[in-house]
């Protein structure tokens, strides 16, 4: 079976449209973080509480909420977790900055609970705290941990390639981070450290389809000397192009069977994935391989004036 | 050559299936059992259930001149003595950055009582032993006089398991740890170690008044209401020096100054993050985790064989000992399978397949080309691996920068995604080829 066999995409072609439909998804992202004031953070970024209580008899948020609402905790975040009777109950950082601390605000929230529900109906599944500065630690190491990461992809792209084909491949993953960013604020999802990692693992699995591509570019600059630059690149995506989309569909259901049936905590990583997995390949397509081709014009014409 | 490179292979394959069966469960035979590591891959606190804090040292209110990295660890250990009277099997006690403690504590299932213990500052004080009081009635009917409290003491015995006395002791205290000024552990003229404590001036003359008062008695020496050491005052001390001595064993001896030195630190301990996670939660993950990789296995598996038919299956087997080989090295190198590690394994099996799909579409490519069999086999394999090597590098680079700066469970990702990257270069490119070869040569056919 195949799929694909000398195809004859002109992907170059239509790449302005493609930068032009990025930079208008990106730009908007931007914009509405901007409005939003950044991004939805979760416990382990901005400080604050979780609790995964777990009831005996599934309970109605609603009931859990006005059950809150007797320690003025009604404003907390209440989610259910499918597949169990488990209510996630999340405070904000400053409601457990008081004195008691946060073990105050769980004694707290388990006399309420048990007024509401009654003793031993229910018990405490999970719960994380995150203090202010392990939270400011956190998005500063996250924020070190992308940009490391990244010179060192630069560093080996320029050692085994040429220095424009590491700044071009940067210049995708900065895309694919800022699309799957801007796709997290438009759906107001958390950030955690969990899709951090999902970001991370998107930026080495698409940095993995430009270096297919660009491998093949390299393979046919030997080969063809003769065809110009854009040429080459159309071949080359279009060469590798069976290898990308089955690639691509093989993680692609692995990662939809971890947004199924990955339990909570996983299928938010999964989303990003399935997401960053589309995003990747299309920038490895349409960003990574056309800037190679600017990147030649643009230092030409500066030599030519 | 060749048979030894075929002998790495079976050796690789059959030490990865030994390590790997006690953590897939898989029954085997109790004369096997035996001769079987017998060791689980180990799980991370969210997957089998506990809490993992990260305490700060506040060093901010020492006093000048103390050392505050020798203060963190000092209430590292107290931390550690702490624990250990809570029992708790197999905690993990370490630090963390100048001024951090993580604390690892598994199978708990309320932290409540945990974090009291831990959070509490260290409180010593030295407070009189009242052995006139009826110790019997006060143990058997809780008749104790008023300026009295009943405290027990630990003390090892021969074959160091802890014992606990009880003893009547007055409730004042008579000196407190902030009144201490340095705690040493010297050795006498049969080389026994005794610890030495000095006082400030002030505790110095309480201390003289104290043993010139009560020579005689015992003085008690009680850090978190536990009585650690109650030795007998022998004469009045003047000079603010004293010396415990007794039968210490070198262990105990420093355990007495560790205590010694907690009361006199006036480093408070704040708890920084907490993750508590219940043995339900987790078992659920470890059975969502499961099912996931068997799924995602199977729906592979599925499209690798259809659409690379006999190939299809030999990248199929790849994977599966891929997989195989990923549990084995993370069991023998004792690294910790946490949630995310699990989601990393699963991404491991979508990402280690893209090895043989570069080959095969390679091999295909050759094939247009009019080249023969064994040489697209070779050009396929060839060709390709430099593509995999490469892309594998950058995804292990990600990887490793994860590790560096990310924390607890997230380290188990880029762990479990590493190795598993590195093992599929093994099955992805070694292993395939040679079962592909053998299959090529044996029967001349090549099915893609």
């Amino acid at each position: 079976m195949e799929f694909f066999r000398n195809t004859h995409f002109d992907f170059v072609k239509f790449r302005y449209i493609a930068i032009t439909c990025s930079l208008i998804l990106i730009c908007s992202g931007l914009i509405s973080m901007a409005i939003k004031g950044g991004l939805r953070m979760g416990v382990d970024f901005k400080g604050g509480i979780l609790m995964q209580v777990s009831f005996n008899k599934a309970p109605s948020i609603e009931e859990v909420r006005s059950a809150l609402k007797t320690i003025n905790l009604q404003e907390s975040i209440i989610q259910e977790v499918s597949g169990r009777n488990d209510l996630i109950i999340r405070v904000e950082k400053d409601k457990t900055a008081g004195e008691s601390g946060y073990e105050g605000i769980k004694q707290q929230v388990t006399k309420a609970l048990e007024d509401k529900y009654g003793k031993d109906s229910f018990r405490f599944e999970r719960l994380e705290y995150v203090g202010p500065v392990v939270g400011k630690d956190m998005v500063e190491k996250s924020v070190l941990a992308t940009i490391f990461s990244f010179l060192g992809i630069i560093i080996y792209l320029s050692f085994r390639f040429e220095f424009k084909y590491g700044v071009a491949a940067i210049i995708a993953l900065v895309h694919d981070v800022l699309t799957t960013l801007a796709l997290f604020s438009f759906l107001n999802k958390e950030f955690t450290p969990t899709i951090l990692a999902a970001i991370l693992t998107l930026v080495g699995y698409s940095v993995n389809d430009t270096i297919v591509v660009y491998d093949r570019i390299r393979e046919n600059v030997h080969l063809h000397s003769k065809e110009g630059l854009p040429d080459l690149v159309n071949n080359s995506v279009n060469e590798t192009l069976s290898r990308t989309v089955i690639t691509s569909l093989t993680t692609f259901f692995s990662v939809t069977v971890l947004f199924f049936f990955g339990g909570p905590v996983i299928h938010d990583f999964a989303f990003a994935m399935m997401f960053g997995i589309v995003t990747g390949t299309y920038s490895s397509i349409y960003i990574a391989a056309p800037i190679l081709i600017d990147w030649d014009r643009f230092l030409l014409k500066k030599k030519v004036s | 050559m060749k048979n030894f490179k075929l002998f790495a292979i079976i050796l690789i394959i059959a030490t990865s299936v030994f390590y790997a069966m006690p953590t897939a469960n898989i029954f085997f035979p109790d004369i096997l059992a035996k001769y079987l590591p017998g060791k689980k891959v180990n799980l991370g606190l969210d997957l089998q259930g506990g809490t993992h804090l990260v305490l700060s040292v506040d060093t901010s209110k020492l006093p000048a001149g103390s050392n505050a990295d020798d203060a963190v660890e000092v209430v590292k250990e107290i931390i550690r003595n702490r624990i250990d009277q809570f029992g708790v099997a197999e905690p993990v006690i370490q630090r963390q950055g100048t001024n951090q403690i993580i604390v690892e504590l598994p199978g708990i299932k309320d932290s409540a009582r945990a974090k009291q213990l831990i959070g509490r500052t260290a409180m010593l004080e030295f407070r009189l032993v009242d052995e006139q009081a009826d110790l019997q009635s006060a143990i058997n009917k809780n008749q104790i006089p008023d300026n009295l409290e009943l405290l027990s003491m630990e003390h090892l015995d021969e074959n160091k398991n802890i014992t606990r006395s009880q003893l009547l002791i007055e409730k004042e205290a008579k000196l407190t740890g902030k009144y201490l000024k340095e705690v040493q552990i010297k050795f006498g003229e049969f080389n026994e170690p005794r610890v030495t404590i000095a006082f400030n001036e002030e505790g110095g003359k309480i201390f003289s008044n104290v043993t010139g008062d009560n020579v005689g008695r015992r003085l008690a020496i009680v850090l978190d209401g536990v009585i650690k050491s109650a030795p007998v005052i022998r004469e009045m001390i003047p000079s603010g020096n004293a010396e415990i001595s007794g039968s210490f064993t070198m262990e105990e001896a420093q355990d007495l100054s560790i205590v010694l030195r907690a009361g006199s630190l006036p480093a408070p301990v704040k708890i920084e993050q907490e993750q508590t996670i219940g043995p339900s939660l987790g078992s659920d993950s470890i059975k969502s985790g499961v099912m996931c990789g068997i799924l995602s296995l199977a729906v592979i598996w599925l499209f690798i064989l259809v659409y690379y038919k006999f190939s299809g299956l030999i990248a199929n087997l790849a994977l599966l000992i891929n997989v195989i080989v990923l549990i084995a090295a993370m069991t023998m190198i004792k690294a910790t399978l946490t949630l995310p590690g699990i989601a990393g394994i699963i991404l491991t099996i979508g990402m280690s397949i893209d090895a043989n799909i570069l080959v095969f579409e390679r091999i295909r490519e050759e094939l247009r080309q009019g080249k023969s069999n064994r040489k697209a086999i070779e050009n396929g394999y060839h060709k390709a691996f430099i593509t995999v090597l490469d892309s594998n590098i950058t995804t292990i680079i990600s990887a490793v920068f994860l590790y560096y700066f990310g924390s607890g469970s997230i380290r188990g990702f880029a762990v479990s995604l590493t190795i598993g990257l590195l093992a599929s270069m093994f099955t992805a490119i070694t292993l395939s080829r040679v079962l592909q070869e053998t299959y090529e040569k044996s029967t001349s056919k090549l099915s893609i």
